[in-house]
């Protein structure tokens, strides 16, 4: 018997009124757990009730303590009919399972009613008793620990990095059984919540084993999805990223790196010899069998399941072609390799590393597949849909290998489904990794093994191209590094992961979105789906293009947490890529936009052409100021005239190559600026010149970006406003056209940003950071845009300093100097590696591109557009002008008062006391504080109906309480683990189902994040501190109605 | 394209205060937005008008959903439903139990039934005040009522403990209360001149002293109910007109006092001490306030006194009664002069 579970019913609070007659109620509460149920007295007459019960008690194995939900559920007794239910509280117990997380679950819940929303507050006391269990061939995985936090969290440091790991379970959706049809819809949601409360238990377990099967203990990158597939079944699927986490001595703060904190050398292997196997355990697949068998049961014949081929993103240009493939990273490849080709996916749910970690970034890799549902037949063997999904990862693992790549980070999965057809996606970031983080026991940076520190300084070593020069991928331009001029690096650059916390940088970063609407014929089945699946490369090649576009308006050069969702609905595709723009300056300046007429010669086409590329001009110059983009001056040293010194450092690196001076005279001269051409006589270019003057910069003082932190700020103060918004539009006019179905939806999106701006101009200046927009075609002639993100203020007299610890542009170059001499090192060997290496890349990338003959035809359409591309030249001389913030006179107060960290236990509250601030953020921390513990992962699944919309205000009203609602819950299940903030948290899922003829609305929500303890950084001591925050007079009974 | 949804939560409650103040007022979200655009506080936001409705409408839906809450504020501070920081449900509760003077005015003294009620759009159309904001207030002070009638203890600290008011507000409502209770008719073309704050104070110079619970603080209804026993002993002041050796002795010693500076009316004591002498009377003690003015205020007023004057002449007239040595009522005159002085001091405008 491997656990004790006991619970208490302590009291309940503002219960509504069951009873009309008297005005009261007679409550009592069932304590459900697996199949054991147990009862409270009736407390009779009170909306107060004092149950205070004995401690239930229920005796579990620790596979059901990991899957079952404990569950409470509030009833009014009533002597004559059935007893009425007033709600219920589903409680995860699974954040009592590890050792070092929370010990109790304690405090006030709100009662849920899935027809009535919430209903009153009960208070609970749960604990579990765990017998040490030495059962290898348990199925439990008690004490794996789960984070949701993309980067290897505070206060931890990730001794080894096992790598992906995957699972998923499918069911029937009971909102399609038969049974069904007779029951309430009452019962028939909560049967939908407790599986799926069980599915995400059950998945948490099993991907628990798989890490404990690989020899670690955490899971970090959580992600955890729904795909509600209708008729066809329910799947829950995750991924995330298996770790060794070790804890961090308490006393190292937020800003320590794992690399300074103290490592344990004791375990240092002699990792010399780099062929030396590391790691034995692999990350396997438990359902691994070949697609074919499950084709049976697959309606879509293998012909019409096509995947649609990878965009890989990293700008477009004539390709330079350098001899120099640079030795070293040939060298450190093959040693990396070894270690990551072992596992069958070498990839990262992560977005941020700790430095030394990432080498080099490809650039992002993705895979689409259009598939056809059929009913699950068989719950217990996913093989279906484990199958797609395998092949989804190796397309994005050749992807990865294409671009000289053995790993991809920031990896995330998706999928969109409208009826019977649905798009799984996939993409990441394809990247060279540090081998030593893949094997045990060179944990240090500061480690013996010289030979496999990268020779690159960090503030640009991951622009350095990983892929061959020979053999690119795609058509790019190379030029030397404009930081340490040694290694090539693309004109543009785009990735899923957050900005590496060393990489230079000029000016401020920028929240760019590429909008796109299609339209498509309602159809059925393969052809439908046949026709989906030719869409999605057209309108990722679109996507791209606006990216480009805007990017360069912004005059920036690369893009971190590019996420681009597909959504398919019964009469169009709607795509929407979002992504944080930031001038690298390691890589070159961007080119202007260069407008040009097809048809010259006519007066008026040409005047027209002019004003436009003023405007274009001047949105250049003003985004430039507003960016504080200003990039070194040696940028136009370059473009002027070969400068020497870089010159004579590539001479010096390649002493032996004979074309070396060639090589780098030919690359300077590519660093000259490329104007994008765009022809205004095209459709599309009229459309993209459009779409690109219409998006307005955010008002002075307000910021965003899609990813963690956003680059270019450093400074925040504490205050912060997590919100959630979502916006469902409806098509009045059918036949639109694609322009204006596209215009529609590009100011659905802007209207949304401008809406945030405005509610939040109090908080100015303020940063919208982690903007996570997502996009759904709930039905016909509708689109759902649902936002999360937070708005953080920072201090403006700061934003341009930069702290201490990160490195400055000029203490970088100098820093370089004194690695020079490792590296000439290594240079005899660069011949022969060079051209090994190029061999190597080029079978697999040719069998790779021969085997997607579909693409070929888009691919070509990537270049003639890129022939397009001529040289054009636009003066950036504009110099720096700080940013004068007006900061709006309106009500400045910021919108939370800080709620000290408290002690949990003690003001853990009964009666009246005030309810305690719980802080919610999407990011992985909380700016002027410290997380001092993680107290469990928050994982809810809340359905919410109405059958009386109208009086609820409106689809807007019911929604609006069911998110307020959400809020609440969350906060009270991170209050009740002893947590005051959730870090990390997404929204994952709002699916939303209306039908106002009948009054009805149907609404479910999936969010997660992680509990956490943080205390303020300039509080010392950890807990023990019980400020009261509440106001004086709430002290007062609260059972005065 | 209409927008068929559009909600913004944050997790912390985000209001600002002057839409709260037009969601009280009773304005509808069309003219809020209208409001808020003219009132040009925006223009440097270059705010467009879907912006601002879309703005408004979240606003007016938290507040809708927080009204439930702020029918008990004691709810407020510990639902979980919403964060709201202290300093905010300190603003919502005060700005919600805040109430217009010239609304109140209307309803004061009058029965808080669905009588009155329905005569709000009347009240509304009289005052400016919009029907539904004169809705609110008048649920307010009908919750107020219903709340505190059943309370022991003082009448002012339970509104405050109960309904989380600050001090003034919380004296105002207990004066509503008072009011409302003991039906003291305000509504009389001759008290028009009065403001709610002239009787306001003058509610709260009764409850310190003529009621029950100026004497004993731990029975029901002690702020409310006046002081039977004291309005019996009130009768007994009739000597000073009845007997005439007495009032002849009075009337000398007010007019010594005041010699030269005001005119000496005796005819003004026969008013007071009939007011006096007539509160066991259900029904006068509804027109105490009328009468105060016929028997005393527009009397001085159409003898031109200043306020000066007249105050001159009260303070005398009360004091020189402890003079007459046959006057064996010294305590009940105080506690009857005392609140009369005070009244007449804030009712008397020059």
């Amino acid at each position: 018997m491997p656990g004790k579970l006991k619970a208490k019913i302590v009291a309940g609070r503002h219960l509504p009124v069951m009873d009309r007659a008297s005005d009261l109620t007679d409550a009592f509460v069932e304590v459900k757990f697996g199949n054991t149920t147990f009862k409270t007295d009736v407390y009779p007459k009170s909306l107060n009730p004092q149950w205070n019960s004995e401690w239930f008690k229920f005796e579990v194995d620790d596979e059901d303590l990991q899957d079952e939900p404990l569950q409470i559920t509030v009833l009014d007794h009533d002597t004559y009919s059935a007893n009425d239910a007033i709600g219920k509280v589903y409680i995860d117990i699974d954040p009592l399972l590890y050792s070092e997380a929370a010990s109790v679950i304690s405090g006030w819940f709100p009662i849920y009613d899935t027809i009535h929303g919430i209903r009153g507050e009960i208070n609970v006391l749960v604990k579990v008793e765990l017998f040490n269990d030495l059962n290898r061939f348990r199925q439990s995985s008690c004490g794996v620990k789960f984070f949701c936090t993309t980067s290897i969290p505070k206060g931890y440091r990730a001794a080894i990095v096992h790598g992906f790991v995957e699972e998923l379970v499918v069911n029937e959706d009971p909102e399609y059984q038969w049974i069904d049809r007779i029951r309430t819809p009452r019962a028939s949601n909560e049967a939908r919540q407790r599986l799926i409360f069980l599915m995400s238990g059950e998945l948490q377990r099993k991907i628990g084993l798989k890490v404990l099967e690989m020899g670690g203990n955490a899971v970090v990158g959580y992600l955890q999805c729904f795909d509600l597939e209708g008729e066809s079944g329910l799947v829950v699927r995750a991924i995330g990223t298996a770790c060794t986490l070790e804890k961090l001595s308490s006393g190292s703060g937020t800003h320590t790196h794992p690399n300074t904190a103290p490592a344990s050398n004791a375990c240092n292997s002699p990792s010399k010899d780099g062929k030396e196997s590391p790691l034995a355990h692999g990350c396997r697949s438990t359902h691994n069998s070949p697609v074919h068998s499950a084709c049976s049961s697959q309606r879509l014949s293998q012909n019409f399941s096509v995947s649609v081929p990878t965009l890989i993103f990293t700008g477009m240009g004539s390709g330079s072609m350098g001899k120099d493939a640079g030795p070293l990273k040939t060298l450190l490849r093959q040693q990396t390799q070894t270690a990551l080709e072992q596992r069958e996916f070498p990839f990262f749910t992560l977005t941020s590393f700790p430095s030394g970690f990432l080498l080099h970034v490809g650039g992002v890799v993705s895979a689409r597949s259009v598939k056809l549902l059929d009913r699950i037949h068989n719950p217990d063997e996913p093989e279906t849909r484990d199958a797609w999904w395998e092949e989804i990862r190796q397309e994005i693992k050749s992807h990865a290998k294409a671009l000289g790549c053995h790993a991809v980070v920031g990896y995330s999965e998706s999928t969109s489904i409208c009826e019977e057809v649905c798009i799984l996606s996939a993409s990441g970031t394809a990247a060279i990794l540090n081998p030593r983080y893949m094997r045990e026991g060179c944990l240090d940076l500061g480690g013996s093994d010289q030979r496999f520190e990268d020779p690159s300084p960090s503030s640009c070593g991951f622009c350095h191209i990983p892929y061959d020069e020979l053999n690119m991928p795609f058509p790019a331009q190379l030029t030397y590094c404009f930081h340490c001029r040694r290694q090539k690096v693309p004109d543009v650059l785009f990735t899923t992961i957050d900005l590496p916390s060393d990489a230079a940088i000029a000016g401020k970063g920028c929240f760019i979105q590429a909008r796109l609407c299609r339209l498509k014929k309602k159809g059925q089945g393969e052809a439908n789906a046949t026709a989906i699946s030719n869409q999605l490369p057209f309108m990722e090649y679109e996507l791209h293009t606006q990216l480009m576009n805007k990017l360069k308006l912004r005059s920036m050069n690369a893009l971190f947490g590019l996420r681009i969702q597909i959504s398919v609905g019964e009469n169009m595709l709607l795509g929407l890529a979002s992504a944080t723009g930031v001038y690298l300056t390691a890589l070159p300046a961007p080119g202007g936009i260069q407008i040009a007429g097809k048809t010259p010669g006519d007066l008026n086409t040409e005047q027209h052409i002019l004003n436009i590329q003023k405007r274009i001009n001047d949105t250049i110059a003003k985004n430039k100021e507003f960016y504080e983009v200003n990039p070194p001056d040696l940028t136009e040293e370059v473009v002027g005239s070969p400068i020497p010194e870089p010159r004579l450092r590539s001479r010096l690196f390649r002493s032996h190559s004979e074309s070396s001076d060639e090589l780098s005279e030919l690359d300077l001269s590519h660093g000259k600026k490329d104007a994008f051409v765009l022809e205004v006589d095209d459709t599309d270019a009229v459309e993209d010149i459009h779409s690109l003057l219409t998006d307005a910069s955010p008002p002075k003082g307000f910021y965003s970006c899609n990813t963690e932190t956003m680059p270019g700020i450093y400074n925040w103060t504490s205050a912060l406003q997590m919100f959630t918004s979502v916006r469902v539009l409806r098509l009045s006019n059918a036949n639109l056209s694609n322009q204006a179905l596209n215009k529609v939806f590009t100011d659905l999106c802007e209207n949304l940003l401008k809406s945030f701006y405005f509610k939040l101009r109090s908080m100015i200046p303020c940063c919208l950071s982690h903007l996570v927009f997502s996009v759904a075609v709930p039905e016909e002639d509708l689109i759902q845009v649902a936002v999360t993100a937070v708005a953080m203020t920072f201090d403006k007299d700061q934003t341009q300093e930069k702290p201490a610890e990160k490195p400055i542009t000029k203490g970088c170059s100098e820093a370089e100097d004194q690695l020079q001499f490792s590296l000439e090192l290594c240079t005899d060997s660069s011949s022969i590696n060079s051209q090994s290496s190029s061999k190597n890349s080029g079978v697999p990338e040719s069998s790779h591109l021969s085997t997607r003959d579909r693409c070929s035809t888009w691919l070509e359409l990537l270049r003639l557009k890129a022939h397009t591309i001529r040289r054009g030249s636009v003066k950036t001389s504009r110099r720096t002008q700080s940013l004068a913030h007006s900061v709006s006179s309106l009500e400045h107060s910021s919108p939370l008062t800080e709620g000290r960290s408290r002690s949990l236990r003690s003001s853990r509250s009964f009666g009246g006391s005030s309810v305690s601030v719980v802080k919610m953020t999407p990011l992985s921390f909380l700016p002027g504080t410290r997380i001092v513990k993680y107290v469990g992962i928050i994982n809810m699944f809340f359905i919410r109906e109405t059958t009386s919309l109208r009086e609820e205000g409106g689809v807007s009203g019911f929604l609006h309480s069911f998110v307020a609602e959400v809020f609440a819950m969350v906060r009270a299940h991170v209050a009740a683990l002893g947590g005051n903030a959730v870090v990390s948290y997404s929204m994952k899922d709002c699916v939303l189902m209306e039908n106002p003829n009948k009054n009805q609305c149907q609404c479910l929500i999936n969010v997660s994040g992680d509990a956490v303890i943080y205390i303020r950084e300039t509080d010392q001591e950890v807990t023990g501190s019980t400020a009261n925050i509440g106001l004086s007079c709430t002290s007062s009974a609260d059972g005065a109605t | 394209m209409a927008v068929e949804l559009d909600v913004f939560v944050g997790n912390t409650i985000i209001m600002s205060e002057e839409v709260y103040q037009l969601w009280l007022d009773g304005y509808t979200v069309n003219d809020a937005v209208k409001v808020r655009m003219e009132g040009g506080v925006l223009d440097e936001f270059d705010a467009k008008v879907d912006v601002v409705l879309s703005d408004t409408m979240d606003q007016y839906r938290t507040f809708q959903m927080c009204e439930r809450l702020l029918h008990s504020p004691t709810k407020l501070a510990n639902q979980l439903l919403f964060q709201i920081p202290p300093h905010r449900q300190a603003t919502l509760i005060e700005r919600y139990y805040a109430f217009d003077d010239v609304f109140v005015r209307e309803v004061l003294g009058k029965k808080l039934s669905k009588g009155t009620k329905k005569d709000l759009d009347d009240i509304s159309a009289k005052t400016g005040v919009m029907l539904k904001s004169c809705r609110r207030q008048f649920d307010n002070f009908k919750r107020v009522f219903k709340v505190v009638e059943e309370l022991k203890g003082p009448l002012v600290e339970n509104i405050r403990q109960h309904f989380l008011l600050s001090d003034k507000l919380a004296r105002d409502y207990a004066a509503i209360v008072f009011f409302a209770n003991n039906r003291f008719e305000t509504g009389k073309r001759k008290l028009q001149y009065l403001t709610f704050q002239d009787l306001a104070f003058c509610a709260g110079q009764l409850i310190n002293n003529w009621t029950v619970g100026a004497v004993d603080n731990m029975v029901e209804d002690m702020d409310v109910d006046l002081d039977k026993d004291f309005l019996q002993e009130l009768k007994e002041l009739k000597v000073l007109i009845t007997d005439k050796d007495l009032l002849d002795q009075h009337k000398s010693l007010v007019c010594t006092a005041l010699r030269g500076k005001t005119k000496c009316n005796l005819n003004l004591s026969r008013g007071l001490v009939n007011i006096a002498t007539k509160l066991t009377n259900t029904k006068d003690v509804r027109d105490f306030f009328i009468d105060l003015v016929e028997k005393f205020i527009e009397p001085c007023r159409s003898d031109h006194w200043t306020a000066a004057d007249m105050k001159l002449y009260l303070t005398h007239y009360t004091n020189s009664a402890h003079i007459l040595d046959t006057f064996k009522y010294q305590v009940v005159w105080d506690r009857y002069m005392g609140v009369i002085k005070s009244c007449i001091f804030k009712m008397y405008h020059d």
